[in-house]
């Protein structure tokens, strides 16, 4: 008992952080069990008996998957626009001494710490005044907003560790501005771009709030999901909550297999 | 002629004599950069991000309906009206949020710490399955929730044979002998959604500590706990001060928890802002609203970041 109880004690903060970590996980596993279900109502909440229909049918829904196709295309153009205006910025506030700099500091941490719903109203009633039509085009605006500022700090954070030795070096070699910027910073910078642009692509896939604002009556999958959840949640919705979790796992699994292969060759 | 055994700068063919003005030209086109690599992005800030801020507040103090149009009239009762009819939901978003940050602090902690300290060769694997759940949908997730404390559950089930549930409904935190729409339900669902912004700043800021020095602690005599107290927890303020921002102020705003796993009786500040919106449309109450609720968290924000003494965080 008393050799128990001091396992217990010494690895206290083991069994906590993993107490945690199984919380944090639960839900992903109901959302996994669960896609199995066939409920017998138009909620699927609660387990009735095991099936494979809704994986064997995963847009028998009407509009699921088109609104996940929407939130992928939006997805996609929000991060190619964040991460294009975002990286310049970052660029301008790492490398070069100006008076506005404390000026352009507050206002890409302004986004970051203020509520989304607060953004969410006052944009919508920007366009609402301005007389613009909700839809695509404004979701698009309003992710771009809202994702570009993440993109900032994490480029940011990698060019300004990153050595300026290296660029003289470049140019003590002949290498024209251009071919220092494409040869030796930008592959440097990359990382950072691509955890910003990795950043922007989940944020804009799965936010709801903003969206909802500014959407008017265009459907994205949040969207899709708060519906559903005052309507009747279809199973279908657990199987692609649980395909896209496999499917990223995956992938972070496989580069972590194959850089860890390619440090060790 | 120059006597001088250093030879001049090989200098372009007919670059030499108007050289001046142009360098002069070129350092101007060089101290522009910047604002020409800024200028975009900066735009779209200004345009979609501060410019909507100053309209709404021009919105809250606006007066009319929706058919005749709304003009300026400086109608600042608006505020007075909104804070009396809505200070509880006020409150409530606040209660929630602060204990809600609490709670991601205390579990969150544990978990930061197991992955600088003590997951070893497993620390790629932990760290995955913290930002995991992030792949499928949060509204998903919180959906998951419902079916978890669901009222025939294991969980209910547990916690009232151990007669847990008693105690918290005579706290006020559950009613009876259910844990769904009850204020317990949406903090856990506040609790669950933003745990993960708690962890990743904590495990950056634990993992850049010297390993060295939890041992030179122990080398001089200190407990686990007084290395805890002393040593490790005030290196890992900056991580701790980020962390509470980056959950406390999403978790005021937050209307999708106290929607889906609570009632009527725990509507948040956010749901009043969206009804106001999106269904009542008194665009100047939700503007007012959603002005104040700013205000409150940029002031909380400022007071705690100065009293942290962690200013250079942004």
């Amino acid at each position: 008992m008393r050799a128990v109880l001091r396992w217990l004690r010494r690895h206290l903060v083991v069994l906590a952080g993993l107490a945690t970590l199984a919380y944090l996980l639960l839900p992903n596993l109901v959302v996994l069990v669960f896609s199995f279900n066939k409920p017998n109502g138009r909620f699927n909440y609660e387990w009735q008996r095991f099936s494979t229909d809704a994986w064997s049918d995963p847009c028998g829904v009407a509009d699921l998957c088109g609104s996940l196709g929407l939130s992928l295309q939006i997805a996609v153009w929000s991060t190619v626009g964040a991460t294009v205006l975002g990286t310049m910025i970052a660029f301008a506030l790492a490398r070069y001494r100006f008076r506005a700099r404390p000026a352009v500091n507050t206002l890409i941490f302004l986004p970051m710490a203020m509520p989304e719903v607060v953004m969410a109203a006052s944009l919508a009633t920007l366009f609402l005044n301005m007389g613009i039509r909700f839809g695509f085009w404004t979701i698009l605006i309003a992710h771009v907003m809202f994702c570009l500022s993440f993109v900032v700090t994490a480029v940011k954070a990698r060019v300004m560790s990153m050595d300026p030795r290296l660029e003289q070096a470049a140019q003590d070699l002949y290498a024209s501005p251009a071919q220092t910027f494409l040869r030796v910073t930008l592959p440097i910078a990359a990382p950072g771009i691509a955890a910003g642009a990795l950043l922007s692509f989940a944020l804009s896939f799965d936010d709801f709030i903003i969206t909802n604002f500014n959407a008017g009556s265009t459907v994205t999958f949040p969207m899709f999901v708060w519906g559903s959840a005052q309507r009747g949640t279809p199973v279908q919705i657990n199987v692609i909550g649980t395909a896209m979790f496999l499917i990223a796992v995956l992938c972070v699994l496989g580069a972590q297999l194959l850089s860890g292969r390619r440090k060790r060759s | 002629m120059t006597t001088s055994t250093e030879a001049p700068p090989p200098a372009a063919p007919g670059d030499a004599p108007e050289d001046a003005p142009r360098a002069r030209g070129r350092a101007a086109r060089k101290r522009l950069v910047p604002y020409w690599l800024l200028l975009p992005g900066i735009l779209w800030l200004v345009v979609f991000f501060a410019a909507p801020l100053v309209y709404q507040a021009s919105t809250s103090v606006q007066t009319g309906s929706l058919e005749e149009g709304f003009k300026v009239t400086w109608h600042f009762a608006t505020y007075w009206d909104a804070l009396g009819e809505y200070w509880p939901q006020f409150l409530r978003s606040v209660g929630y949020a602060a204990t809600a940050t609490v709670l991601c602090l205390v579990l969150g902690y544990p978990l930061a710490y197991l992955i600088a300290f003590k997951a070893g060769r497993w620390r790629n694997l932990v760290m995955i399955l913290v930002i995991a759940p992030f792949f499928t949908s949060f509204l998903i997730r919180t959906l998951a929730w419902k079916t978890i404390l669901a009222d025939g559950g294991p969980v209910v089930g547990v916690l009232n044979s151990l007669h847990v549930l008693d105690v918290t409904s005579w706290l006020g935190l559950t009613e009876g002998q259910r844990l769904l729409a009850t204020p317990l339900a949406v903090v856990c669902g506040l609790t669950y959604n933003f745990l993960p912004f708690m962890v990743l700043p904590l495990y950056t800021s634990l993992e850049r500590i010297d390993p060295r020095l939890h041992e030179a602690a122990g080398d001089l005599y200190a407990r686990p706990v007084t290395t805890f107290r002393r040593v490790t927890f005030p290196l890992s303020m900056p991580g701790v001060v980020a962390g509470t921002l980056l959950t406390f102020i999403p978790a005021a705003g937050d209307y999708i928890n106290a929607e889906l796993l609570g009632s009527t009786d725990q509507k948040m500040i956010g749901n009043v802002i969206q009804s106001q919106f999106l269904r009542v449309l008194d665009y100047p109450t939700a503007a007012a609203l959603s002005f104040i609720l700013m205000a409150a968290i940029l002031a909380m924000v400022t007071i705690y970041i100065r009293k942290s003494g962690t200013e250079d965080l942004v």
